[in-house]
């Protein structure tokens, strides 16, 4: 029972940051119909230029709190996955906005590998560690254990998501940025400078990313070049799972994605009388989205895939 | 001076020219009608004065300014409103929000309440329905939506691209009627309608088109007794 409760509190951990950055796939795609496969790369931009800044700090021997330490680095992240999300929009996508869908797709596979081997020359090919700034205290509950660290990140995304979800629900951007989804043109018609909601989707989406970046990264305690890879790909197929496009299905895909990934590879060595270890996990979140895909193509709380009036 | 003056305007889509020659005007304090068969190239027109499609050749002088060229957004800030084919409503959106919608480039809140609640009462169905999502409305519901969204911009220029296609022909009837209401309270618009008989007759001057160019134009009373548009258009 105490393994059951610490693997859904890792999971919910790993989940919310799929979620995070699951919300930056599906809010492309429900604008522009574009799977931006960049955004995993943005992610692990967030996690190097934070952890650049938090590396700096800290051997600088400033005094300053770990805490504040990474909020540093979050709050540089933030802007710099911003305007990288805003120029790769600009510069690779909108002179495609009329081109063939797979032309947009190709480049965006292309920018994201520009930026692995951007990183790589940046950052270089080894694994960077998370220098300890944090002080990380543990809380016992029922039997298993549960950090500060993995609360605030849980808090942080939860803060994350309610954000944007007034934003888009409450607010003139987020009505607008509704109404492109639906239809473009009519939008246009309304008064809707397109380009600019598009541009703002890739800078938010992108910040969400960032704070994703940040967390995965202190979570784990370092950051790679190819970080962003399956990163990405996880939170794709939580976009997928919940319903791409969907905003809350996002959301509920990359909560429940960490949550199976967690359990499964708490279990799998069990099931599998040992013959299978922990690093299988990655089997498992596949394997559920192809059952899901298979049952219900447009994901849980999709809906019809074309809603175009 | 004309509220919306074309001249010399053409419309190519691919190779094929679509819309060639259209000369056409709309005037301050009038409702005016631009009559033809499917294909003439009205929805065509109408799409290339908004900017949604390029125009190849021809001028567009909207309140005193050349709009041709502009981006959709920009010409629609400047007074000018379309309700699409097809109504365009956000169909996962409430009503209340396509109405919120309609007035997305104002910013004067008290003018848009009180543009929201004397379109509310123009169309009491909306009313009744403005937390609901707007695809769950009848098809005669949502061209009053489409048309109400419409109105929330306060147009200085209304173009109304078939309001009465699809529709019960008692929805057809106040459908009119609100057309006629509108025009009566200052808005001025320019009405496309393959219904030609009710569209001539709530109008003051109408165009015929026909393959793409303007082969007709007069006050509609004399249009209603042509005996090309009567042959025609009016089946008589």
């Amino acid at each position: 029972m105490d393994i059951f409760l610490q693997q859904v509190i890792n999971g919910l951990v790993l989940g919310s940051v799929y979620a995070l950055v699951a919300l930056g796939y599906t809010m492309v795609y429900g604008i522009l119909e574009l799977i931006n496969f960049a955004h995993g790369e943005i992610t692990m931009v967030g996690a190097m230029v934070s952890l650049a800044v938090v590396s700096a700090l800290a051997g600088s021997g400033v005094d300053m709190p770990g805490v504040m330490i990474v909020l540093t680095g979050v709050l540089t992240a933030i802007p710099v996955c911003m305007g990288l999300g805003y120029s790769i929009e600009r510069v690779a996508y909108r002179p495609l906005r009329h081109a063939p869908r797979l032309a947009p797709l190709i480049t965006a596979i292309g920018i994201s590998i520009v930026l692995q081997n951007a990183a790589m020359l940046i950052w270089g090919r080894q694994y960077i560690p998370f220098p300890p700034v944090l002080q990380i205290t543990r809380y016992d509950i029922g039997g298993a254990t549960i950090t500060n660290l993995q609360i605030a990140i849980i808090v942080l995304s939860a803060c994350a998501m309610i954000g944007l979800v007034f934003l888009v629900n409450k607010t003139r951007l987020g009505r607008a940025m509704r109404a492109t989804a639906q239809s473009p043109q009519v939008a246009g018609l309304m008064g809707v400078n397109i380009n600019s909601i598009i541009s703002a989707t890739f800078v938010i989406g992108s910040g969400l990313a960032a704070i994703a970046g940040v967390m995965v990264s202190a979570y784990y305690g370092l950051a790679h070049y190819y970080m962003g890879f399956m990163l990405g790909l996880k939170a794709f197929s939580a976009a997928v799972l919940g319903g791409i496009g969907n905003l809350t299905g996002a959301m509920l895909g990359g909560l429940l994605l960490g949550v199976i990934e967690s359990l499964g590879a708490g279990y799998i060595g069990d099931l599998t009388g040992g013959f299978l270890g922990s690093h299988y996990q990655d089997v498992f979140a596949f394997f559920v989205l192809i059952l899901v895909l298979v049952f219900r193509p447009s994901g849980l709380l999709g809906e019809r895939v074309v809603d175009r009036a | 001076m004309s509220l919306l003056e074309i001249k010399d305007f053409a419309v190519h889509y691919g190779g094929v020219k679509a819309v060639k020659n259209v000369n056409l005007h709309v005037d301050s304090g009038e409702l005016v009608c631009l009559i033809g068969a499917n294909g003439a190239g009205k929805t065509t027109t109408l799409k290339a004065i908004c900017g949604l499609v390029p125009a190849a050749q021809g001028t567009v002088m909207f309140d005193g300014a050349p709009i041709a060229g502009m981006a959709t957004h920009d010409i629609a800030r400047r007074g000018l409103a379309l309700v699409p084919e097809g109504r365009g409503i956000f169909s996962r959106m409430t009503v209340l929000e396509n109405l919120e919608m309609g007035a997305y480039a104002r910013t004067d809140r008290p003018g848009i309440q009180a543009d929201l609640s004397k379109v509310l009462e123009l169309f009491p169905r909306l009313a009744e329905r403005r937390l609901q999502k707007a695809g769950t409305l009848s098809g005669g519901e949502q061209q009053m939506l489409a048309m109400g969204r419409a109105l929330m911009s306060r147009p200085k220029l209304l173009l109304l691209d078939e309001p009465s296609m699809g529709l019960a022909p008692i929805l057809v009837e106040k459908i009119f009627e609100t057309i006629r209401n509108v025009a009566a309270e200052g808005v001025v618009v320019l009405l496309i309608e393959q219904n030609a008989k009710r569209a001539l007759e709530i109008s003051q001057r109408g165009y015929v088109m026909e393959s793409g160019s303007i082969t007709l134009a007069g006050p509609s009373s004399d249009l209603l007794n042509d005996p090309m548009v009567r042959k025609s258009y009016l089946g008589a």
